[in-house]
């Protein structure tokens, strides 16, 4: 079978830190489904995902099982980069590699068994500034890039290089990277995600939530159409704040009349 | 029984592994388990405590580790087959990562880090090459990304090595370890070990390219694994 005739992933049930089995039996993520994970620090958001990307078997923490097309998963896809159809962005934005921007993509894209590798480093670094304000070039030192410029380039690097079906994204919005066209260019690309996050805007926008506590799933909701209206009213909100932040970082001074009620939309 | 050598840099979390694999075998194989170290070493009690498991430590003092594991290696698994083991788990604290401890009939890993730089794998590549495994640990610190990078590196060394990557202290991915270990042969003849490959040039014995284990086919400075000192033995 091929990455991309990949068609569900399930995920089935674990227990929590005391032992006691999760809150549901399993969840089925379909194609060009949309998930959060939400949920306190330390709750086990992380763990979480980090079971799927292992496609885990009952050999981790939460003892979850992750089943591929309703069947465990062979060895090989679980171990052969090039047949993982599952690339993560982890938390963790410091990188260790001692390479620069190129090179580590070169490797990557060979790890991954892609062609036209010139072409494809070259799309992924213009990708990656589409994402960031801050400027990547092949010739930087990945230890040297900044958390907002090393998100973008592994997101970049997830959709072009990793080319999977599936991305799992730890807390996206913490390093400074335009969240909207990341969201709007995996949506182009018709790719399934997993945002574990504590925004608000992201978390609104996905189709289903999962709500963690103690290490375990406990809620798995699909608001549907009913927070279409709490989702217009956030996003403008998060507007004002990003236009806020941005104000803010180049070291503007906010008047009264930039923060009304009228503009953010509260009384609307 | 079965002989397994592990083999990696100093905190990498070889101790971490053999954990694991204790956890999965004590219960059918017996396991003892033999540390190599320089000055101190703490993984016997710990192991000991932990699993009630026979396990013994070889301080190593002026000789080079992995050379003092080559000169006890026959008497350790005497050892373990008298107290009816299953599985021998034999540790190095190898330090120059040039030589490479694994003996035929023996299964043998080699521990890297995920977070020890991108060329480690170059640098170590005897002790990679040699192993049958390469057990990458503390990958749940790094992107799966540079986590696929490393792995280019490792097969840079060795194409063809069977590659796990794990948290080690949680036991992530080790299924694979435990499978192929699981299907590894018992060691049939212990007589008949040697090393896998030859340790780099020098003037005693074991540095020349004398492959057999045990002190008693070597001259120079050997040591038994009952003895604390070191012996000098004429050719």
């Amino acid at each position: 079978m091929r990455r991309d005739q990949m068609s569900e992933i399930t995920i089935l049930a674990g227990t929590n830190r005391s032992g006691k089995r999760e809150g549901f039996n399993q969840i089925i993520i379909r194609p060009g489904d949309t998930l959060s994970i939400v949920g306190p620090t330390g709750s086990g958001k992380s763990a979480f995902i980090n079971d799927i990307e292992v496609l885990a078997q009952a050999d981790t923490v939460t003892g979850r099982r992750i089943l591929v097309n309703g069947v465990p998963p062979s060895d090989e896809m679980a171990r052969d980069p090039s047949k993982k159809p599952i690339a993560l962005i982890t938390q963790n934005t410091r990188v260790i590699a001692d390479l620069d921007v190129s090179r580590f993509l070169k490797l990557h894209v060979e790890a991954r068994k892609q062609t036209h590798i010139e072409h494809l480093i070259e799309n992924t670094i213009t990708l990656a500034n589409e994402f960031t304000g801050e400027e990547v070039t092949g010739a930087m030192s990945m230890t040297a890039l900044s958390g907002g410029q090393t998100r973008a380039l592994l997101i970049a690097d997830a959709i072009l290089v990793g080319r999977t079906p599936i991305l799992l994204l730890d807390e996206v919005e913490n390093a400074g990277i335009f969240k909207e066209r990341v969201i709007s260019c995996i949506k182009e690309c018709q790719k399934t995600v997993v945002f574990v996050t504590h925004d608000p805007y992201l978390a609104l926008r996905t189709d289903r939530r999962i709500v963690m506590s103690n290490g375990a799933v406990v809620k798995v909701l699909e608001p549907r159409e009913r927070e279409r209206t709490a989702i217009a009213r956030v996003s403008e909100i998060d507007d004002l704040l990003w236009d806020l932040r941005e104000r803010i970082r180049s070291g503007d001074l906010i008047g009264e009349e930039d923060a009304t009620d009228k503009e953010i939309g509260v009384n609307a | 029984m079965k002989l397994v050598i592990i083999a990696g840099p100093a905190s990498v979390g070889k101790t971490a592994v053999v954990r694991q694999i204790i956890r999965e075998f004590h219960e059918t194989s017996n396991p003892a388990y033999v540390k190599i170290d320089v000055v101190r070493a703490f993984e016997d009690e710990e192991l000991r405590e932990e699993f009630g498991i026979p396990t013994r430590k070889v301080y190593s003092g002026d000789l080079c580790p992995d050379h003092a594991g080559i000169m006890v290696l026959q008497d350790a698994i005497s050892w373990a087959q008298n107290l009816g083991s299953g599985l021998l788990i034999i540790e190095s604290a190898g330090l120059c990562l040039r030589c490479t401890p694994y003996t035929t009939q023996s299964f043998g890993i080699a521990v890297l880090s995920a977070v020890s730089g991108s060329n480690s794998p170059l640098k170590m590549a005897p002790m990679i090459a040699q192993a049958d495994m390469a057990v990458v640990t503390k990958t749940d610190l790094i992107s799966q990304a540079e986590k696929e990078v490393f792995r280019e590196y490792i097969k840079e060394v060795a194409p063809s090595i069977d590659i796990v990557e794990t948290n080690a202290i949680q036991g992530t991915g080790m299924r694979y370890l435990m499978k192929a270990l699981g299907a590894y042969p018992d060691l049939s003849e212990a007589a008949q070990i040697v090393l896998r490959g030859s340790p780099p040039l020098g003037v005693c014995t074991i540095c020349i390219g004398k492959k057999e284990i045990g002190w008693q086919h070597h001259f120079g400075v050997i040591r038994p694994l009952e003895e604390a000192d070191n012996i000098y033995r004429g050719d």
